[in-house]
């Protein structure tokens, strides 16, 4: 490069650094969308792009998540996890009624999108792994990690 | 917070902006704005991001809601790590104390006026109160049929010294019109769908709530700058009210000539059937009502459930019972499932709003299982409930008893 004037050599610098970062964007776009992380924060104006789930399986749960491994997971993580935690679906219980409305309130007030002939299969997953549990009006204690108390 | 979202924005600038720069163009493909790449995000722990004690439990990450247990909270003033986090929204990022500002406006504001955090500082008197703070939806767990949103169980709430401006003084000062009826709030934190149009929420408390002598505008919290989590630079406290309405990272207050139509305000939010409806009604939001005084309630913070004790060993038993107004007078314990109740030690409120400590010494008459139930009872003969109370679609306000299992071996 040496015999090469200056303002040449600046000029194929730069062109090879452009270069270099539009493979970089394009290496960035087309990585597959993952699920958040906790905490993690994304833009949400449409479903995540999920691939390649299977290999996070483990005992029945897709272990970032920690959604029940069934059919329609895909889906669930795709549609729900783009603008919040799993852990909202995780930590709570309701029948296919229920998740509708749910679904509908994220409609009206959220910004959740139209989720077409997918939502049938997103209920029914919901429904299935996620249905209400009867419990008495005050069930006995339960989980208790005794130790010893000392005076 | 401030560390990852420094690094953030210097990522993004740099290497996305000046990808941009460079093309001389808008980055239209790369990635959405407010999106970090898995990798470069590893901040998700809330002992680690907001300094949180490890027995902190994590009911949602987006957003951020984190309760305590019982045990947690033994403090008779609750510190930062084991205060309750409930979040909408997305905590706002990049807080500039020095530039910020607060507007009080509205219909039923004499003016718009501004103050900057440190005209509210200089210009106003202090005052410090210790305050309880407690989750509308505190306990929602127990509702069947459940009710839908985070399921706290007992530790969505607690009593820290906070410190700031008489909104009262902060009022009057701009001037507010006789047809004032509510003041909205309006914070910084950003919709979870980033939608900038959108408020995750903005609530509000009626004007005599705005106008006691304890609701404040809190700049500090246990004698610090309020913690990040918690509303810095500037919250609204209304203690008393569902913890919801006192707004975090204020910068507006809207006066209002009608209730606040802020985000949350409208039914089924923070909203009760007017009339009781039977468990797994559905409710028409023109039958619901706004909660304003939150119900009696206690806690047993000591020990935590689960002690094995010997044959003959008193047991010492400590918590808080607080209420929504007004005080508790009475406290009670009981071992045999209500059957009896006898008597607790109980301090008065160091002030209004503030949770009371309650002590007793148990005997037990002979081995076995036990658990020892709490009661308190306010000023108007008003007590908990050892039932779950009146179900509501969305699991607010249970304030049964709490109890803590006991075995004498």
């Amino acid at each position: 490069m040496q015999h090469l004037p200056n303002n040449l050599r600046l000029l194929i610098g730069a062109g090879l650094l452009v270069l270099i970062l539009i493979g970089f964007g394009i290496y960035f776009q087309s990585l597959p969308d993952v699920p958040p992380a906790d905490g993690e924060i994304k833009n949400a104006d449409k479903p995540l792009a999920v691939e390649g789930i299977e290999s996070d399986i483990q005992n029945g749960i897709h272990e970032p998540t920690g959604l029940i491994a069934s059919e329609g997971l895909e889906l669930v993580i795709a549609h729900c996890t783009a603008c919040h935690s799993a852990k909202l679906v995780t930590q709570n219980r309701a029948d296919r009624e229920g998740w509708e409305q749910m679904i509908r309130w994220m409609q009206e007030t959220q910004n959740l999108w139209e989720l077409g002939e997918q939502e049938e299969a997103i209920l029914d997953y919901l429904s299935a792994n996620y249905a209400p549990v009867k419990t008495g009006r005050r069930p006995p204690l339960t989980n208790i990690e005794w130790y010893e108390l000392k005076d | 917070m401030r560390k990852p979202s420094n690094r953030r924005n210097f990522i993004k600038k740099t290497s996305l902006g000046s990808l941009g720069a460079l093309l001389g163009a808008k980055i239209v493909y790369a990635l959405p704005e407010g999106y970090l790449p898995l990798a470069l995000n590893q901040e998700n722990d809330p002992g680690k991001l907001f300094g949180k004690h490890e027995e902190m439990v994590v009911l949602n990450d987006q957003p951020w809601n984190v309760e305590a247990q019982a045990h947690l909270l033994d403090d008779p003033v609750t510190p930062a790590d084991k205060m309750f986090i409930r979040n909408n929204g997305i905590i706002p990022e990049d807080i500039n104390v020095n530039s910020w500002t607060l507007t009080i406006k509205g219909e039923s504001s004499g003016q718009e006026k501004t103050y900057s955090l440190q005209e509210l500082k200089t210009k106003f008197n202090p005052h410090s109160y210790q305050l309880v703070l407690e989750c509308g939806g505190n306990g929602r767990s127990e509702f069947y049929p459940p009710a839908e949103g985070n399921q706290w169980t007992v530790g969505a709430v607690s009593c820290a010294r906070w410190t700031g401006v008489r909104l009262r003084d902060v009022l009057r000062d701009v001037g507010i019109k006789d047809n004032a009826v509510y003041v909205g709030y309006y914070g910084a934190d950003t919709h979870l769908s980033r939608d900038p149009n959108k408020n995750p929420i903005s609530r509000g408390i009626p004007i005599n709530k705005a106008m006691e002598d304890q609701t404040l505008l809190a700049y500090a919290m246990n004698d610090q700058d309020i913690p990040i989590a918690h509303g810095h630079p500037l919250r609204l406290i209304a203690s008393g009210f569902p913890a919801s309405v006192s707004g975090k990272w204020i910068h507006t207050l809207a006066v209002r000539d009608r209730v606040h139509d802020g985000e949350k305000m409208a039914p089924p939010s923070y909203s009760v059937p007017c009339e009781p409806v039977q468990p797994g009604t559905n409710v028409a939001n023109e039958d619901m009502c706004i909660i304003e005084k939150m119900p009696v309630k206690s806690l047993i913070t000591y020990p935590k459930s689960g002690a094995i004790i010997g044959e003959n060993q008193k047991l010492t038993i400590r918590g808080h019972a607080w209420t929504g107004a007004g005080n508790i007078s009475e406290m009670e314990y009981s071992i045999d499932f209500g059957a009896t109740w006898k008597p607790c030690k109980l301090k008065a409120a160091v002030n209004p709003y503030a949770w009371q400590r309650f002590e007793a010494a148990i005997t037990f008459p002979q081995k076995g299982y036990y658990e020892v139930w709490a009661k308190a009872t306010d000023s108007e003969g008003i007590s908990q409930p050892m039932l779950t109370p009146g179900w509501n679609p969305k699991g607010y306000l249970n304030n049964a008893c709490h109890r803590i299992a006991i075995k004498v071996s």
